[in-house]
This record gives C-alpha cells, structure tokens and sequence, in this order.
C-alpha cells in the first residue's frame, strides 16, 4: 500500500466497504484473545509472593492504561489529519475512539484503586502518574461533551481537534511519569523491551495476550463506531435539509 | 473451578466484574446506537426518494 491509496479510505463508502470485510474477523480474534489472556491470568496463573492474589488485577489495569494512553494518542493522530487534510473520517474516527478510551481510563484508574488499597493502604493518591490519568479522564469527558455540545459538525471537529492537541500533554505525561517524577507511589512500566526489567514469563505471556485482546477490542470498536458516525453525519444532514425543505 | 484467592477475594472479583461489566456496557451501548442511527437513516433515506419521485 503506497502514501496515495491511504487516503482512499478518507472516503466514506470506501471506508464502510472496507470495514465490512475486516470488522468480522478483528472482532471474533479481539473476543479470542480477550478471552484467552483472562481465563489465563485470572485461573492458571500463581499468586505473587508479595502481592498474593492481587497479581491477577494486572491483566485488566495494564492492558487499560495501555489503552486508555494510546487511544488518545490515535486521536491526536486523526485530529490532526481533520486539521491539515479536512477528512471527515478521521475526525469521525476521533469521536468514535473517545468514550471507548473514557471506558479503559475507568477501568484503569478503578483496577488501580481496588488493587491499591490492601497494597498501599490507600484508595488514592495524589501521584504524578495517577494524577495525570484523572486529568486525562476528565479530557476524555470535555470532549465527548464538546462534541455533543456543538451542532455544526465542522466546527465541534474543529474545537475538538484543539482540545485533543491540548490534552495530549497528559496522556504523554501519564505515559512517562513514572520515568521522571520519583516521589511517586506508582511503581515503573511492567513490560519493558529490556529482559531483565520484565516481569516474570508466569505473568508476562498471559499480559501479552491479554494486552493483544484490549487492542483487538479497541480497533474493532473504533472500526465499528466509526461506521455508526458516518451514518449518523448523514442523517444529520439529510435532516437539515428536510426542515429547510 | 475458581481459584483460591486467598484474603484478597474480594478485590480481585470486584476488579474482574466492574471491567467486564464497563466493556460489556461499551459494546452494547455502541451496538444499539447503530442500529438507531441506522433505522432512522432508512426511513430519512426512504423519504427523500419519495420526495425526489
């Protein structure tokens, strides 16, 4: 695939075509491998020596801030593709990845809370990592609300993209606290490129499967609502030309 | 079946159930959402062609 034929999927019709062929197979592989890695980690795995059971939590808490990270990420991605090349698609795609990347910034912060409690005997602390996920969060609602707020379609991509570039800085900042902000509860990255740092293969294959599964789920869904959303503009369209019919 | 889980039971099965319920609620909301927009975008469609007719 050449630079060129990317943006063919710019077009709506051609994205919907698409995504009728390969939703069905990246859906039944995201069940596959969520499935998979929670039944793996929640039934064959040990408890840790120190954590004991609650080792379990960490194939929903990693894979979630993985994702609730990167979704945001991808929509800084496709934020800017609307801002420079004015594609509706992907800043349709951007409305669509929000409340699934609100969804996996719950599950991480409410995973990280259960598990933090008989941890580090608190539900909650003021950490930089912590800290910047619930600023985060909050993004994630002001711009779904954004969104919904603003009814010419043009304008709320417009204002959206704005307050993607904006809220980027934490996304950033909840990937890369840990590194440079030490005063921090929250311990470092769980899976590293380095061996040596990674944590022990009993818990590592289960977490990269499990982490498969959570991004299968999340393109699926994107796919998905992307499909719903460029619908629903032209219903939004189509309804603004029957009440000035 | 269920593993022991030793003293940490609860927080372990609250941790499983509030994230499965949060996906399974994404997933259902996304799905009944498309099928709204896609029944009302029929009929919006159906009535133009008529109008066009």
């Amino acid at each position: 695939m050449n630079v060129n034929s990317l943006w063919e999927y710019a077009n709506p019709k051609k994205f919907i075509r698409t995504t009728d062929r390969v939703l069905p197979s990246i859906s039944v592989l995201a069940v596959l491998c969520l499935v998979t890695g929670l039944l793996w980690g929640f039934f064959f795995t040990p408890d840790d020596y120190r954590q004991g059971s609650t080792v379990k939590i960490i194939y929903l808490h990693v894979p979630s801030a993985l994702m609730a990270i990167n979704a945001w990420l991808m929509m800084l991605i496709t934020s800017l593709i609307w801002i420079v090349r004015r594609h509706h698609v992907s800043a349709l795609a951007a409305r669509a990845a929000a409340p699934v990347g609100a969804v996996m910034t719950v599950i991480a912060l409410v995973t990280g809370a259960i598990w933090g409690q008989p941890m580090w005997g608190t539900w909650w602390a003021w950490d930089p990592r912590l800290t910047s996920f619930l600023i985060l969060f909050l993004f994630y609602l002001g711009y779904i609300a954004l969104w919904e707020a603003i009814e010419n379609d043009d304008t709320a991509a417009d204002l959206t993209s704005i307050l993607c570039l904006v809220g980027s800085v934490f996304a950033l900042l909840s990937r890369y606290a840990v590194l440079f902000w030490n005063q921090g509860l929250h311990q470092g990255a769980s899976l590293s490129l380095d061996a040596e740092e990674n944590i022990s293969d009993v818990f590592w294959l289960p977490l990269v499967v499990s982490i498969a599964g959570f991004v299968l789920l999340f393109v699926a869904l994107v796919l998905y609502r992307t499909r719903t959303e460029i619908r629903a503009r032209r219903l939004h369209a189509l309804s603004l030309r029957e009440r000035l019919a | 079946m269920i593993p022991d889980l030793g003293r940490y039971a609860f927080e372990v099965t609250l941790a499983y159930g509030v994230s499965l319920g949060l996906i399974a609620g994404v997933v259902l909301l996304s799905v009944l959402r498309a099928r709204r927009v896609a029944r009302d975008l029929d009929a919006a469609e159906g009535r133009r062609a008529r109008d066009e007719d």
